[in-house]
């Protein structure tokens, strides 16, 4: 009888969310590695990531700040000698890292996507202001104070907008419904 | 006259970038391009929430998507992450059927279906090829005399998939530049990373990647940047006075929308334009063409 590994599970796992499923295909050539502006800030860089994962080293790989430190500029996908949609993988792992609540702490990449999220889903849009003076009083109110000049000069050229943009009560109401209804459906996978 | 569905995202309706929907609409007008906004449309969730919430992200944008499919033209948007985001749905709708039957069950507590038959654009690709490089030429009142521009593409524009333009060597702003009598400089890091929204939670990594692009638009000779995204524009306007607190440096390019630039060539008004809202003044380079 085939025996099933700590790594096939994990392999399953993000094989099971859309564009994770590429996971499988990695010859460790190292072009999405040497393609990422971000891969010497990266724990593991991506190939490694690709590699760990597939060693079944779930704890490692969804308690790195690799993934969080993905810009999303997909160069690494549009070079991938095999079509692996590295973005969406490293989103995959970013969903199972929440998924599991092991996000890195050493990064305030998931509070600020959380914060994002939040707004979006209260309001159906982005108030920019609100989300930003929320995300950094959440994390660090020390760095709200060191943005105040970024954040006067977009008020002074009038790019600061504090009231947020409503959708209609009817939009507001079908948007919850959708969103509360995928929230059941548990994730994509 | 042509028509289109816009969708204008966040940042360019109420939010940091309304000067990019002002021109956009203002540029439209003048090229007999009619931008027909979605009613009630909802944020598409950019990268935080297809990061972290796939289905919901999915969804976010399939509401959009299904109410642009029943008036039945292209969906245009000049926003860079609304366009990735959007035709993302929609060619993983058509590749994962799970994954579709999922959004379509969450779409119907809302009460909406989507087909899939909505083709998303990005506005410069509207401008490029629907309408063309002749006859922009044919609309520009002020030529913009050599004004040396870097036109910078960006990320999300040009990929992941296949699109209008090259993906890592795009072309087409150039040849936007070269019509309006601008002269675009080569530009190596046209189409890299300015650190999109990690700006926020990393800063120190945003702003190295953004000194990089003004390096290589400075260093070949360019007065100012035009862009065709609006978090794109924020980072390297916004934030250029960190980078040279951070590193020392005394860059000092003005940031424009690409849109406003074809509107400077139009001859349109600055009320139309929204130039005082560029943080690095434009108004420098651009004084001899107001």
């Amino acid at each position: 009888m085939e025996k099933r590994t700590r790594a096939d599970t994990f392999i399953e796992e993000i094989s099971a969310i859309p564009g994770g499923e590429g996971i499988r295909l990695c010859i460790q050539c190292g072009t999405c590695t040497a393609s990422c502006p971000n891969a010497d800030r990266m724990d593991h860089t991506p190939s490694q990531l690709i590699a760990m994962a597939r060693a079944g080293m779930k704890e490692e790989v969804l308690s790195s700040n690799a993934m969080w430190h993905c810009l999303s500029c997909y160069l690494c996908t549009v070079r991938c000698p095999r079509g692996i949609k590295q973005t969406d993988l490293m989103h995959a792992l970013e969903c199972l890292a929440v998924r599991e609540g092991s996000s890195s702490g050493r990064t305030l990449t998931p509070a600020m996507y959380r914060s994002f999220n939040d707004f979006v889903y209260s309001l159906g849009s982005l108030p920019e202001f609100g989300f930003m003076t929320w995300f950094y009083m959440l994390t660090n109110p020390l760095r709200a104070f060191r943005m105040i000049p970024v954040a006067l000069s977009l008020l002074r050229h009038g790019r600061l907008s504090i009231k947020a943009r409503r959708l209609t009560p009817e939009g507001t109401n079908q948007l919850k419904a959708i969103l509360d209804k995928a929230e059941s459906l548990g994730g994509a996978s | 006259m042509r028509y289109y569905t816009y969708f204008p995202g966040c940042s360019s309706s109420e939010g940091g970038a309304k000067a990019y929907g002002w021109s956009a609409k203002a540029v439209s007008k003048a090229l007999d391009v009619e931008l027909i906004e979605l009613d009630d449309w909802n944020c598409c969730g950019s990268t935080p929430y297809s990061s972290v919430e796939e289905l919901a992200s999915f969804c976010l944008s399939a509401r959009n998507l299904a109410m642009a499919e029943k008036r039945g033209l292209d969906l245009v948007t000049p926003c860079s992450s609304c366009y990735v985001i959007l035709n993302r749905t929609n060619s993983h709708l058509k590749e994962y059927p799970q994954l579709k039957a999922k959004v379509d069950e969450a779409m119907a507590a809302g009460g909406l279906e989507y087909h899939g038959t909505v083709r998303v654009r990005h506005l410069l690709d509207v401008f490029v090829n629907d309408i063309g490089y002749d006859e922009i030429n044919s609309k520009v009142k002020i030529n913009l005399g050599g004004l040396k521009v870097a036109p910078y593409y960006g990320c999300q524009m040009v990929r992941p998939r296949p699109s209008f333009d090259h993906p890592e060597f795009p072309q087409s702003l150039d040849k936007l530049v070269a019509s309006l009598g601008g002269e675009p400089v080569p530009f190596p890091l046209k189409s890299r990373c300015c650190g999109g929204s990690l700006i926020i939670s990393e800063e120190a990594l945003a702003l190295e990647l953004i000194a990089k692009i003004f390096d290589s638009a400075l260093s070949n000779g360019a007065e100012c940047l035009i862009t065709p995204c609006p978090l794109c524009q924020t980072n390297l306007d916004a934030y250029q006075r960190r980078v040279n607190q951070k590193f020392k440096t005394n860059f000092n390019l003005p940031v424009l929308f690409f849109t406003q630039l074809m509107g400077v060539a139009f001859g349109l008004s600055d009320e139309d334009l929204g130039l005082k809202t560029c943080i690095v003044p434009a108004e420098r380079v651009l004084a001899k063409y107001l």
